[in-house]
Parts: C-alpha cells; sequence; structure tokens
C-alpha cells in the first residue's frame, strides 16, 4: 500500500511523517525532478510505503513541488491521500484539501494541532466538518503523539475500502457550476481514458493548465467549445476563470466551516507570536537582534562547540592515521602504497571529516531556526535589501552562512521558493569569504601588513562582497533574465520544534555529507595524492617541487605572473587549496621548507606585499573547494559544477590583475 | 483604493485583484478574493515588505504587489 503525505508549508507535516516512519525513512529525490521527496515504511506494517510530498499551498502548476505533487497523486496512484490541515488555520489550509476532493481519489483528513484549538477556546465539530468535506477526518497532535492510532486505522480503512470522497459537487447553482458540469460531461471519456476524475479534467481546463489538458487528447473542436462555455461563465459571473474559481472554493470552505467550526478563538500559540513579533519585526530593534543571533550562531558553532568538537574528531584522526602509518612502515610496505593510504586517501578523508561537526551544529541551530518560524521573519525582515540584486529575503540566510562554509550554504538554499532563485544564490555563495580562508589572510598579513591586520582581514569579505554584488547584477542581465518569484510568504506561528524532527534533520544531513567525504572526495584526495607524489616518470618521490604537480604548476605559473605569484611554489599552494583552503598555508610551509613560525619570513622571499595582496584576493575569490563543488554538482549538475569552478577562477583572475597592476600604478605614481 | 495606499491598523474589504500571471493566481490561492477582509499588520524595518492578516493567518507580501489589490475601507 502506498500512501501520499500532503499539505500546506508549516502544518507539521514533517512531525507526522517522522512519527509514523519512526527511522526507516530515506531521502532521495523523485525521479526525473530536482524536488526533495522522502519515503519510509510505516512503523510496524512493512508493506506501507509513506510518501512525503513537498509542502504546497495549492495544485496550481506554478513551481515544481506544485507540479510534482500533481503528477505523483495522477502518475503514481497512491492507494490514499493523506493530507495533513494546521487546526488553527483551517480556511486557508482546507484550500488545498478542496483541490485534492476534486481529485477524487481516496482521501483522510488529519486536523493536526487540535490541542492548540482547544486551548484557545476553539471548538470543531470532527464529524460535521467531515460531513461537510465528504471525507474521513481525525483529530491529532502530531507533536504530542495524539490520535496517531486511529489516524492510522482510517487510512488503512480508506485505502482498502477505496473510499472517494462523498461529496461531488462544491459549486452552488450558478455560471461557475454550469461550467463544470459542462465541460465535466464533455470531457468525461476522455478523462476516464486517462484515469482521472472527469470534474478534475474540467478545472484543468478552466486553469488553463495547457500541459496537463494536452493528454486529455482532446480535438480542436472540443478545446474550442470548452473554451466558449469558460468565457461564457466569465461574462455571466462577472469574474475571471482564476477569480471564480478561487471563490467558489473559498465559498465552499467558509459553508462548510460554519456549520462545523462551533467555536472560534485564536490560539495562545497565535498570541504568543504576536507579541514576540512585537519585538523580532520591530521598526529598530529586528535587524540588530537579527545580526545579534547570527554572531551568537557563528560564535557557538564555529569557535565554541564545532571547533570543540572537529579538534576532537582531527585528534582522533590523527591518531589512526599515525598507527596506521607506524604499522604499515612495520611491515616495510612499499613507501609509495604506504603514501598512498596515509597521505593519500586517509589524510584526504580525515580533513573533510573534520568538517563534519561544524557543519552539524550549525545545521542544528539553522533548524531550530527554521523550525520555530524565526527564518520566515528574517526573509521578511532582509527582502528589500536583497530585491536590489534580483532576489528575495529567503536567499538571506544561506548567504550568511556561506560565511561559515559553502557546503552547508549551498544545502540550505534548498528552502528557497523558486528553481532561479536557488541557482542564482548557489552562484553567489562563493563571494562569500569563507571560515576555511582565515588561516590564510592570517598569515599573509602577519609576513607582509603586521599593524594593518585586521583591515586586511575586513577588506577582504568587503571586496568579496561587493565583487559578489556585481556578479548578481550581471547575473540579472545575462544568465537570470526576469524578476525574482512573487514574494508571497506566510509568517507561521512561533512554535517549538520537536527534538525527533531536529535531531533526524541532522543525521540527515551527516548522513550526507558522510557519503560525500568517502565517494567525491576520497577521489579527488587520491588524485592529488596521486600528482604530488609522482614525477613525470611516474617514479614515487617524496619531493614535491618535482612531482607532476609542480612541473604542471611551472607550466602553468606565466598565467600568474601578470598577477605578480608567478612563483610556481604559490601556483602549487593554489592547487591544492582546491582540495581544501587550510592547504594552501600547509603547502606553502612544506614547499618553503619552513615551520609556522618561520614562514611569515620564507614568504617574503617569493611575495611582495603587493603580490600577496593579489594573492589574497585571488585566494578570497577562486573556486571552492572540493567539498564544496561536490555539494554544487548535487544541487546544480556536473557542468554547472564545473561552471562553477571555471567562473570562479575567472574572476579571481580580473579582480586580483586589476589589484596587481593598479596597485602598481599607484606605488610608482606617488 | 489600492491596498498599499492603507495604513498600518487598518481594515478593509477586497473589491477586485487586478494584474495578471503567477503573481495574481498566488493571492487568489492565497485567499484573497473579492469579499475578503485583510488587515494591515506592520511594514517591515525596510519600509517593505507589508504584514497582512486575513483569513485567520498572516501573509507577507510586497508594496508593488499588494497595487494590484482594490479594496474599501471597513
Amino acid at each position: 500500500m502506498k500512501i501520499a503525505l500532503i499539505g500546506n508549508q508549516n502544518c507539521g507535516k514533517t512531525t507526522l511523517f517522522n512519527r509514523l516512519t519512526g527511522e526507516n525513512a530515506h531521502v532521495g529525490n523523485f525521479p526525473g525532478v530536482t524536488v526533495e521527496g522522502k519515503s519510509g515504511i510505516v512503523k510496524g506494517h512493512k508493506d506501507i510505503i509513506i510518501v512525503d510530498l513537498p509542502g504546497i499551498y495549492s495544485l496550481r502548476p506554478y513551481s515544481s513541488e506544485e507540479i510534482v505533487s500533481r503528477d505523483f497523486i495522477v502518475n503514481e496512484k497512491p492507494d490514499v491521500l493523506l493530507n495533513i490541515v494546521d487546526a488553527t488555520n483551517l480556511e486557508r489550509n482546507l484550500y488545498l484539501t478542496v483541490q485534492l476532493i476534486e481529485m477524487r481519489v481516496p482521501m483522510v483528513l488529519a486536523l493536526n494541532m487540535m490541542d492548540e484549538v482547544r486551548a484557545g477556546g476553539g471548538v470543531i465539530d470532527v464529524g460535521e466538518l467531515s460531513r461537510g468535506l465528504g471525507i474521513p477526518v481525525v483529530p491529532i497532535s502530531a507533536a504530542k503523539n495524539e490520535g496517531m492510532q486511529e489516524l492510522f486505522t482510517e487510512v488503512a480503512d480508506a485505502a482498502s475500502l477505496k473510499k472517494v470522497p462523498l461529496v461531488k459537487d462544491m459549486c452552488h447553482r450558478g455560471p461557475v457550476h454550469r461550467c463544470i458540469h459542462s465541460l465535466s460531461h464533455m470531457v468525461e471519456d476522455h478523462a476516464e481514458r486517462v484515469g482521472i476524475s472527469p470534474r478534475f479534467a474540467a478545472m484543468k481546463l478552466i486553469e488553463g493548465d495547457s500541459e496537463f489538458v494536452g493528454r486529455l487528447g482532446l480535438s480542436q473542436n472540443e478545446l474550442e467549445s470548452a473554451e466558449h462555455l469558460v468565457t461564457e461563465m466569465e461574462t455571466e459571473g462577472r469574474l475571471d476563470r482564476n477569480a471564480a474559481l478561487a471563490k467558489m472554493r473559498y465559498d465552499f470552505i467558509e459553508e462548510v466551516m460554519r456549520t462545523a467550526v462551533k467555536k472560534s478563538g485564536d490560539s495562545p500559540e497565535k498570541k504568543r507570536s504576536e507579541k514576540i513579533d512585537r519585538v523580532l519585526t520591530h521598526r529598530f530593534f529586528a535587524i540588530p537582534i537579527f545580526l545579534l543571533i547570527m554572531l551568537g550562531v557563528f560564535y557557538l558553532t564555529f569557535n565554541v562547540i564545532g571547533s570543540f568538537l572537529s579538534d576532537l574528531l582531527a585528534l582522533g584522526v590523527d591518531r589512526v592515521i599515525e598507527f596506521v602509518d607506524k604499522t604499515l612502515t612495520g611491515w616495510d610496505i612499499n613507501p609509495a602504497v604506504r603514501s598512498l593510504v596515509v597521505d593519500g586517501a586517509l589524510s584526504g578523508i580525515g580533513s573533510v571529516l573534520s568538517f563534519l561537526p561544524i557543519i552539524v551544529v550549525l545545521f542544528f541551530f539553522l533548524s531550530l531556526l527554521e523550525d520555530t518560524g524565526y527564518m520566515a521573519r528574517v526573509s521578511f525582515v532582509m527582502d528589500k535589501a536583497l530585491r536590489a540584486l534580483g532576489l528575495s529575503g529567503r536567499s538571506f540566510v544561506p548567504m550568511i552562512i556561506g560565511f561559515g562554509c559553502t557546503v552547508p550554504a549551498v544545502m540550505a538554499t534548498r528552502t528557497l521558493p523558486s528553481d532561479r532563485d536557488r541557482k542564482m544564490t548557489m552562484l553567489l555563495l562563493p563571494f562569500m569569504s569563507c571560515s576555511a580562508k582565515i588561516p590564510i589572510y592570517a598569515v599573509f598579513s602577519a609576513a607582509f601588513f603586521p599593524h594593518r591586520g585586521a583591515l586586511v582581514m575586513f577588506s577582504m569579505y568587503i571586496i568579496g562582497m561587493a565583487v559578489g554584488v556585481l556578479a548578481a547584477l550581471v547575473m540579472n542581465k545575462v544568465a537570470f533574465k526576469g524578476t525574482s518569484a512573487p514574494f508571497v510568504m506566510e509568517l507561521p506561528n512561533y512554535r517549538f520544534p520537536t527534538p525527533k524532527t531536529t535531531f533526524r534533520m541532522m543525521w540527515d544531513k551527516a548522513k550526507g555529507f558522510i557519503e560525500k567525504a568517502f565517494t567525491v572526495i576520497f577521489a579527488a584526495s587520491i588524485i592529488i595524492w596521486f600528482l604530488t607524489s609522482f614525477d613525470s616518470r611516474l617514479n614515487y618521490t617524496a619531493d614535491n617541487s618535482v612531482s607532476i604537480l609542480a612541473m604542471a604548476a611551472r607550466k602553468i605559473s606565466p598565467i600568474f605572473a601578470p598577477l605578480g605569484f608567478g612563483d610556481f611554489r604559490a601556483v602549487i599552494a593554489l592547487i591544492s587549496g582546491f582540495s581544501a583552503k587550510e592547504a594552501v598555508v600547509s603547502t606553502l610551509g612544506v614547499l618553503l621548507g619552513a615551520s609556522s613560525s618561520e614562514l611569515p619570513l620564507a614568504l617574503s622571499g617569493i611575495f611582495t606585499p603587493l603580490s600577496a595582496f593579489s594573492f589574497l584576493i585571488f585566494n578570497l575569490l577562486y573556486t571552492p573547494c572540493v567539498a564544496a563543488i561536490a555539494s554544487y554538482r548535487k544541487e546544480m549538475s556536473t557542468v554547472g559544477s564545473f561552471g562553477v569552478i571555471f567562473m570562479q577562477c575567472v574572476v579571481a583572475w580580473i579582480a586580483s590583475f586589476a589589484v596587481f597592476n593598479l596597485g602598481g600604478l599607484i606605488l610608482t605614481l606617488f | 483604493m489600492k491596498l498599499d495606499k492603507f495604513k498600518v491598523g487598518e481594515r478593509c474589504r477586497v473589491t477586485e485583484v487586478g494584474g495578471e500571471g503567477e503573481l495574481r493566481i498566488r493571492l487568489l490561492d492565497m485567499g484573497i478574493i473579492p469579499g475578503t477582509e485583510i488587515e494591515i499588520v506592520k511594514y517591515a524595518p525596510m519600509g517593505d515588505p507589508v504584514q497582512l492578516s486575513l483569513r485567520g493567518y498572516e501573509l507577507t507580501l510586497r508594496r508593488s504587489d499588494i497595487s494590484i489589490i482594490e479594496a474599501d475601507k471597513i
């Protein structure tokens, strides 16, 4: 048996999914589309699969989520729809329900957050609601785990008895009624051939869902008379087709609610939300509070918890590597093989795994902010600032995360409503200087700008953002013409997330990251190891300066000469920075034979202050590390991720060229 | 009067949803149809977007987008 779980955003759908599946969910993309969906086995029922469809407000074919959901129901024909609604926001939530009823497939309504309705003094007559809608209704509280057994029984019942909704008509006498019924009769045969309800087909005809109507195979004649009927409805009812359908549905909902809702009252959560918003979206306090919250999250993630756990993990990884190294040396294994295992595989995975705690901790905080409802407020507060770049407020949070680490930032773009906004936000992330670049800035500041370290550091962030703004403006003109998706966003009530949902999400993120570490990043580490450990005659060498990478670096170093750092060692450092930005500093140390305390002095042998600054600019802007590129590959495409590498390198080259040559000009003039 | 001309705290009843395309359909789907009562709750700190209260929930929209909505004060 297959259950499709469907509902609005912010109605507790994920919580219900987790309740029903226990631990047996797996995240994966729906076939053929990029929208993420989850499916899982219902707890205690091995033969029942539940598919979590994206959170949507309507079934109109405007966003990929809506199309995915519609196609899933029509093509995959789940045995039953489990529609979850927020009982504290019943009217708007039932709009999707009405559209689902129109599809005339077995369905059950889960009336979530009934505890909140009761606490606010509201009374909903579940029996009346069920009669009015013609479908079984079960009051539940997913957060408090109430009503699950009753819900499951109803769902299984509806599926096995194929209980289609009893209510067929949602339209009263009038032009809309006449139009829908005439069309239903007209398309009856076509609809039955495709296996959908004639009424649903009629609705799609009126809505003008051309892609879907195409599947019905109507003749030109039929299409014309359908259009004629719809135009007649518009003139008679003095409302155009879209407004007429929306009105018909909402009128039906209002009528059902008049009999079913015995007493209405604002839930305590709603009253509390109003109070909290008086502070959090306050005219003057909103932005400072937001900055403080983000600062707190960053401090805790990168300085306190995350870094502590990362250091601990790194220590463990070092121990393992040390142990393996000693063992292999003891066995007198071929040094090349030992190096492959120790320097290639283990250090590569180890350096990436040490990011894991940071990512998990960061996502813990972000999911707290998201699930409590605060992220929606951030989008509301920051929208105007981002509109200038052709984006919406929802892009702000991923960008902020980008200052920490590009990997979770790319993953966080999932929450964006439109594909265009998602792609554009992802492409802007490399301009937010990630925290792994801080050691590079620190070493070079110490070597060349000893008294202006903070200024250099600050200028890197500012230059990165400035170039990012320029890039956004160019993207708007060239690649992402048109406007950002309409900003239509609900402000949900503030709620405490359930620990289960939060930890489940953290686990999913961690799992995804570990998978990446052992696939893409593993392969990349091996390749880089090979290039640094063998010379051009494929002899194993411990001397970095004769390796294939060094040869290649010497070959391509003229490209970097106009930027002021044509030295092959600088180029090797940049190439190894692709595996992880921290590697830039360590590679320079190895190549110059300098310990970390001697490094600043050694650097002045191959850099001048100007070329050092140019080198920093290049590091700021050039390709994100392999872990980030792996995330891009997952979220965009392989071609797209190579595009990111190429574009960032070009942008970095131009910026460094400008800095080095304009800087040189200014220095000679003054 | 256009919806973006109302002041914070004022209530109104929608008479017409103009405009076209995706935005208009989204507004209709979210329950902004002729007859719907709307309260202007607040503007974001930078003056845009605007928070509306309708049908028992809170919706945020951009100022330029709500100018396609005609409403009467109540």
